[in-house]
């Protein structure tokens, strides 16, 4: 069994040891495996706090869409592990959502182990209040993988200035013939926008509303099917709805 | 319908506002000219309660209400509609949704019915048709992708969407072609009635030979320095600000 993490893990770092502890040890890893040549899509809602690991294996030219939407209470962590075998696509989709005291993290360590594999990863927190969400992105490219192409983007949105994100990506290459872009901003909403809406006859608060759906949304663009997507659009509308 | 007293404003710890007074009323059109930096969008963004404006002293009035002490969408419910001189682009919210969202929220602060989504969108056909944007536009984010002349289009085609008492309409001839001007004018003269009034700030004769104001001002460090009839923007044309008091 593995110890307890400690504050000097960097991939501990943001989270609450004190509810890890609780927590200790975590459940096995929940496996998602995609066969060769095979698409897949997942969505994966936390709603309870906890430590949830998923561990995501793509077998050649397999392709796994999946959505990470986290919006708990407590202290939630979801961690991702993935293997991308030759030609796989992994397209990545995170939200959290964090009000009152919560500490949610997203963790994720993309493994490009074969050649031409491509991951893409777009990941969105909102934090309100006194939360704090964390992001932390590892791609590791193994060195025969070559042609790989790791495209990553991370955004916070702060509504509260008492409200604290990490965002923090981190890039292991190996191989020489690779493509990563990456990108990583923290932020408040747009003044000039929001005053633009209440212009316009919208309150405040829901100006707010609609500006951060729009920040959320580039998270699920991955998915194909429109009404998934809404449903999860509509899901984090009445979060943002219900604080309006 | 409009009624301002001696109104003072800062931006930050700025003096922009140095004691205007100007009253609009119902049916009547006013233009507002004035050199750069006089503080015309400081009016206009007053008026309608941005954020970082501070009135030090005087009044505002609409509809006997005290506009000063309006949240910026009560203004806008009241009847307030200020066209932008630079209009925000707003990726990920489309004109549509953002439309329809303010127009209903407006409804309902009235106390009125929402709008329903057939009666929505046949409004959208016949104002947008006018003013030459194609419905992928209004699909697109607010104002993104849009060229400075269709964002200014655009001002216009909320404005035909909201239905206003006073619009207050801040340079929105700028970056207009010749067609568009006209196409823009035209919407404009539709949009006045006896009910309805237009303050138009602007730094050309040329909308004033589309609509014709009944009233010109000239707006020169924080106060209206001048008031005459259309004639007053001709001799502008010809002679420019010098000459005029300050
Ligand atoms: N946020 C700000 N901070 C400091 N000064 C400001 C700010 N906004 C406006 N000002 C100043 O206030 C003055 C008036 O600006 P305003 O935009 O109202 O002018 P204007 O009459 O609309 O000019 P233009 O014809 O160029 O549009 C200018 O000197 C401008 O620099
Ligand atoms: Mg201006």
């Amino acid at each position: 069994m593995t110890a307890l993490p400690t504050r000097k893990a960097e991939a501990w770092r943001y989270a609450d040891l004190k509810a890890v502890e609780a927590l200790w040890p975590p459940q096995p890893a929940r496996l998602i495996s995609v066969r060769a040549g095979e698409a897949q899509e997942e969505i994966v809602r936390v709603r309870e706090g906890g430590l949830h690991d998923l561990r995501v294996e793509l077998a050649a030219g397999a392709t796994l869409r999946l959505v990470i939407l986290v919006q708990s209470s407590g202290y939630a962590r979801v961690a991702v592990e993935a293997h991308l075998n030759e030609g796989a696509h992994l397209d990545l989709g995170g939200i959290l959502l964090g009000d009152g005291e919560a500490t949610q993290e997203i963790v994720t360590e993309i493994r490009h182990s074969a050649p031409g594999a491509t991951s893409r990863q777009r990941v969105r927190l909102v934090v309100d209040d006194r939360s704090t969400g964390t992001y932390l992105g590892r791609i590791a490219v193994a060195r025969d993988a070559q042609k790989s192409d790791a495209e990553q983007s991370a955004r916070a949105l702060v509504l509260k200035r008492t409200a604290t994100a990490n965002l923090k990506p981190e890039l292991e290459i190996y191989a020489d013939d690779v493509k990563c872009a990456h990108g990583c901003t923290v932020g408040e909403l747009d003044k000039a926008a929001r005053f633009y809406l209440q212009s316009r006859g919208l309150p405040r608060a829901l100006a707010d509303a609609l500006l951060t759906r729009a920040f959320v949304a580039d998270a699920l663009t991955g998915l194909e099917d429109s009404s998934t997507r809404e449903a999860l659009e509509a899901e984090t509308a009445e979060w943002l709805e219900q604080r309006a | 319908m409009l009624v301002i007293e001696n109104l003072h404003a800062n931006v930050g710890d700025k003096p922009i506002l140095k004691g205007l007074s100007l009253i609009v009323n119902a049916g009547e059109v006013h233009a507002i000219m004035g050199p750069n930096g006089a503080g015309k969008s400081t009016l206009a963004h007053v008026l309608a309660g941005r954020e970082g404006y501070t009135v030090t002293q005087g009044t505002a009035t609409f509809d006997g209400k005290d506009l000063l002490d309006l949240e910026p969408h009560e203004r806008a419910a009241a009847g307030l509609f200020l066209g932008f001189q630079y209009p925000v682009e707003i990726p990920g919210v489309s004109n549509l949704l953002f439309l329809r969202t303010a127009l209903n929220a407006q409804r309902r602060l009235r106390g009125e019915p929402e709008i329903s989504g057939a009666d929505f969108m046949k409004k959208v056909r016949t104002e947008s048709a006018v003013l030459g944007l194609d419905m992928e536009m209004l699909k697109r984010g607010v104002n993104v992708g849009f060229s400075g002349g269709e964002k200014k289009r655009n001002e216009a085609f909320q404005l035909g969407m909201l239905e206003p008492k006073l619009a207050l309409l801040d340079e929105t001839d700028s970056g207009l072609d010749i067609d568009a001007l006209r196409i823009v004018s035209e919407g404009i003269n539709r949009f006045r009635s006896p009910e309805r009034a237009v303050l138009l700030i602007t730094h050309y004769q040329r909308l004033l030979d589309h609509v014709r104001p009944d009233y010109v001002h000239v707006l020169a460090d924080g106060r209206i320095v001048e008031t005459g009839g259309p004639d007053l923007a001709l001799r502008l044309e010809a002679q420019g600000y010098e000459g005029i008091a300050a």
